[in-house]
């Protein structure tokens, strides 16, 4: 239980060494052991998409990884999407639309946004639906969320052009 | 409408919207243990062996507490203490727990537990509330003097009985409510430690902090002054984190870990197991009308499932019975209720408590009485709307306000219901569309019998910036924003200049929990009274500094307190480095009005009943069934609410949207697939709660309403949203496949046997 491995990963853009014991998942050393703590469990089976991280910009759940599936990888958590200070505009969105109520699924859900707005710039309604039907949300009943993620669209757009 | 929202966005959302937001379940010290427990896993039976010796010799593990290491009554329960912290001779539900491990890692606490020898002799069970009133039952307490009732009341008005009898039509029916989760996404979870000076310290996920020291105190023999509670924002409540999940358990792990933090977090199969749940409730009703509809009478019996304790029962199967005649004008009525102890998942809060199962049946009943009578069911609501200053079927006046008549006339002004026709004529093939419109109602507070109070404290700070203590925990609901945005307001500064402390029961002042659409009426009007000390304070203090003989001219403007008449000002920073601290605090404190002169009914109810204020709202749904399936799209819903004036329109729209969700939820998906006392539906991949494509944009609707004694104009709406979804649902499906919805959630199995689908 007590041999551990070495991991090098990228972690919101910064080149990062870890030991770890081999049995321990992604989320809990993320959360328990770095304080990066914006990724959530809520169901630790892959149902609830709180814990969503970015590998290699996908969107992957953190409570199905081992922490040694990160090695090699570049890893980003809702951490490294932008501060308070300097939001990613996803997360300016959710803010700004109302998107968010006790918030606890929001970091997942804005980087499973992000996944989308990488891979379809200018999505619709039910593409955005559809994006974040992995993603539960107790509190909103999702319109808002639509609503946050198609601005951001729009921002990001308007950001490029 | 829009002023205020542009001026006011929600404080909490942008750090909670980065990952910033540190909840209860972010936070692990280093080095802390991890406690967690061993459930039983059984219905109902006796505990004949507990071998805990290889748990105990698992590396990592620090201790394996059982009943025998449980100082005091081992008892918690809100008002009711029935619900052993850990069980020692019997288990009532499958959830109890019976031994508490104490590990250095999570991983040597799942093997501990996973180790624990737990030898049971099964009792016979009891999952049926009528069963559990039957006189041979099996009794789940068998010291209970009533036997397997819990609780009883009864309701009435004039002569319902005779009344009835006089009516020219009657319609009756028996309807099912489930049992509900909450599935808040935050589990439940806390942290704690013993300290040096024998303060045991916690954070907790938790609705009521306050109380919760008592609730501690009670179970474990503790002084409460020495427990302190601290209640970060939550990650979801709903009524699930009102009284005690990991607080008892919790503390009394920190109680035998060597001054060490400890933490605990419930995984989602453990919630579901031994969470609290939405009581299911069976409810046999009859209404009896003129012939031209106008309501005479209402009779019935409500019956909850309570499961093996107590929580709030009682208090909800009341809530039931005060909210069982709708918002509807009926003279007679008489409404009994009864709660059975069973071995199923424990009831307790959640949104809507009580009115929720109370608020189906009405519905369903006034749709009843529209098909005999050949009328259309939103006439007929419209026809029997209780006025303002007409007493409702318990025989209480509430305040007047905006009521289900305006909420219906908005819902019925939208185009979803103006061009419903259309629409439905337009449902492709081997689909049928129908509508449905309801109304809906709760009320506000706790009620007669317990004071619905708060009291607020707020700090100049040296920097001239302010420092609110907030008392009433967030859980989503935004009520420490609206905090904020009052503030603001009353005292002329930027919502910038305000910083909010979270529930902290060492620096903020009590207040009651965060439940009953109390939260930001109550908590609301203690501030804003600190709020008027605060303003006066600052007068007559810059008055000192800018030689001011009358105080009462001095204006506060961002950052400043102002003499008009010399021009002159101080800044607030100013006055900030002046005062001493004792001079910078002003507090105040505020307890909801109550009924006064209560009628002479439900006198089996000490606590929380009657009430005073109510929310009012309609609801439209607009479905499509699947003709070939059975499965139901819900297409169009739209909510209006009344809740006094509006402060922040994305604050009221957003509990708006979301109750209708959690109400789409328990109509037609959230089945909990309950056999003898286990949840078929026992985690996310079973029990299905709506994603982002199982639902409609929701639209809501402000009705224009004023409630002249809420902090700025406001009543309280966490509630009021949840209850049309159901009976709206049912209603619509009636008018689309001719389904008589008597029981929720409606399976595609309903529709397909009611369209005589393929066998």
């Amino acid at each position: 239980m007590s041999a551990t491995i070495r991991l090098q990963l990228t972690l919101n853009g910064v080149a990062t060494s870890l030991d770890v014991r081999p049995g321990r998942r992604a989320i809990d050393v993320l959360r328990d052991d770095l304080g990066l703590t914006a990724a959530k469990e809520s169901c630790g089976s892959g149902e609830c998409g709180a814990c969503s991280i970015l590998v290699n910009g996908e969107v992957r759940l953190s409570c199905l990884m081992l922490a040694a599936q990160l090695d090699g990888k570049d890893v980003v958590t809702a951490e490294g999407l932008g501060t308070a200070a300097a939001p990613h505009p996803v997360q300016a969105a959710f803010a700004a639309h109302g998107a968010v109520q006790c918030g606890y699924c929001t970091p997942g859900m804005t980087v499973a946004a992000v996944d989308l707005l990488a891979r379809q710039p200018d999505p619709d309604r039910e593409q955005v639906r559809r994006a974040l039907s992995g993603n539960l949300c107790r509190c909103t009943g999702y319109g808002k969320i639509v609503d946050a993620v198609l601005a951001a669209a729009k921002t990001m757009a308007e950001e490029k052009s | 409408m829009t002023g205020p929202d542009a001026v006011f966005p929600r404080a909490d959302a942008l750090a909670k919207a980065v990952g910033a937001e540190r909840y209860s379940a972010d936070v692990t010290p280093p080095g802390c243990l991890w406690a967690g427990v061993r459930r039983a896993g059984v219905a109902h039976a006796l505990i004949t062996g507990l071998d805990v010796a290889a748990a105990r010799a698992t590396p990592g593990v620090v201790a394996v507490l059982t009943r025998r290491d449980v100082p005091g009554t081992n008892r918690q329960g809100i008002v009711h203490k029935d619900q052993p912290v850990l069980c020692g001779e019997r288990v009532r539900h499958r959830g109890d727990p019976v031994a508490l491990v104490l590990a250095e890692s999570r991983e040597a606490l799942a093997l501990a537990l996973s180790r624990i020898d737990a030898a049971f002799s099964p009792l016979p069970g009891v999952f049926e509330p009528a069963a559990a009133l039957d006189r041979d039952a099996p009794y789940v307490h068998p010291e209970h003097p009533d036997g397997n009732l819990l609780a009883y009341g009864l309701v009435e008005k004039g002569d319902a009985p005779t009344a009835l009898a006089d009516c020219a039509v009657t319609v009756s029916g028996e309807y099912h409510t489930p049992m509900q989760d909450h599935v808040f996404l935050e589990l439940p979870n806390g942290t704690a430690r013993l300290t040096p000076a024998g303060v045991l310290d916690m954070v907790v996920s938790t609705q009521a902090p306050f109380r919760d020291r008592f609730e501690i105190a009670h179970a474990l023999g503790l002084n409460p002054w020495t427990i302190r509670v601290r209640a970060p924002y939550l990650g979801g409540g709903f009524g699930g984190k009102d009284g005690a999940t990991v607080q008892c358990l919790l503390a009394l792990a920190a109680l035998n870990a060597g001054g060490r933090w400890v933490k605990m977090v419930w995984d989602r199969e453990e919630t579901f197991l031994a969470g609290y749940k939405r009581h299911a409730a069976v409810m046999r009703v009859t209404l009896g009308a003129d012939a031209d509809g106008t309501l005479r009478a209402l009779t019935g019996s409500l019956l909850f499932d309570a499961g093996p304790y107590a929580h709030l029962s009682g208090e909800i199967m009341a809530l039931a019975l005060e909210h069982a005649g709708g918002p509807y004008r009926i003279p007679h009525t008489r409404l009994e209720g009864s709660c059975a102890y069973t071995n199923n998942p424990v009831g307790g809060a959640f949104r809507g408590f009580g009115v929720l199962q109370s608020s189906f049946a009405i519905e369903r009943l006034m749709d009843a009485l529209a098909t005999r009578l050949g009328r259309d069911p939103a006439g007929l609501r419209l026809q029997n709307a209780l006025g303002r200053g007409e007493p409702n079927a318990i025989g209480v006046t509430p305040e007047p306000g905006a009521g289900a008549a305006e909420c219906l006339t908005a819902v019925l002004a939208h185009p979803a219901w103006t061009e419903r026709a259309a629409w439905k004529r337009q449902a492709p093939p081997f689909t049928r569309r129908g509508v449905g419109v309801t109304c809906m109602q709760n009320a506000m507070g706790y009620g007669r019998g317990l004071p619905d109070a708060a009291a607020a404290k707020l700090e100049l700070t040296k920097q001239g910036t302010f420092r609110i203590y907030n008392s009433v925990p967030d859980m989503g609901q935004g009520n420490a924003s609206a905090f904020v945005t009052m503030a603001a307001q009353a005292l002329h500064q930027s919502p910038e200049a305000f910083a909010l402390i979270q529930p902290d029961t060492r620096h903020c002042l009590p207040a009651g929990s965060s439940s009953a659409s109390r939260t930001t009426f109550t908590f609301g009007n203690a501030l804003l009274g600190a709020c008027r000390a605060m303003e006066a304070k600052l007068r007559a203090r810059a008055a000192l500094a800018l030689l001011c003989d009358d105080p009462a001219r001095l204006i506060l403007s961002p950052g400043l307190v102002t003499d008009p008449a010399t021009g002159a000002a101080v800044p607030l920073a100013r006055l900030g480095a002046l005062l001493p601290r004792d001079d910078r605090l002003c507090v105040d404190q505020f307890v909801m009005a109550v009924v006064e002169n209560p009628p002479d009914t439900g006198r089996q109810f000490k606590l929380g009943f009657p009430h005073r204020f109510y929310s009012h709202g309609a609801c439209l749904c607009a479905v499509e069934v699947d003709e070939l399936t059975g499965r139901v799209r819900l297409g169009r819903c739209v909510v209006s609410v009344a809740c006094g004036r509006v402060l922040s329109l994305e604050g009221v729209t957003q509990q708006v949207q979301g109750a209708a969700a959690q109400g789409i939820g328990l109509a037609l998906f959230e089945d909990p697939a309950l056999e003898n006392g286990c949840m078929g539906a026992g985690d996310l991949s079973r029990y299905l709660i709506p994603t982002a494509l199982d639902l409609p944009d929701i639209d809501c609707l402000i009705v224009a309403d004023d409630e002249p004694t809420g902090p700025l104009g406001l009543r309280g709406m966490g509630e009021v949203g949840i209850h049309g979804p159901g009976p709206a649902i049912a209603q619509a499906l009636f008018d689309a496949a001719g389904l008589h919805v008597t029981r929720l959630p409606v399976t595609p199995e309903d529709l397909l046997s009611a369209l005589g689908g393929p066998e």
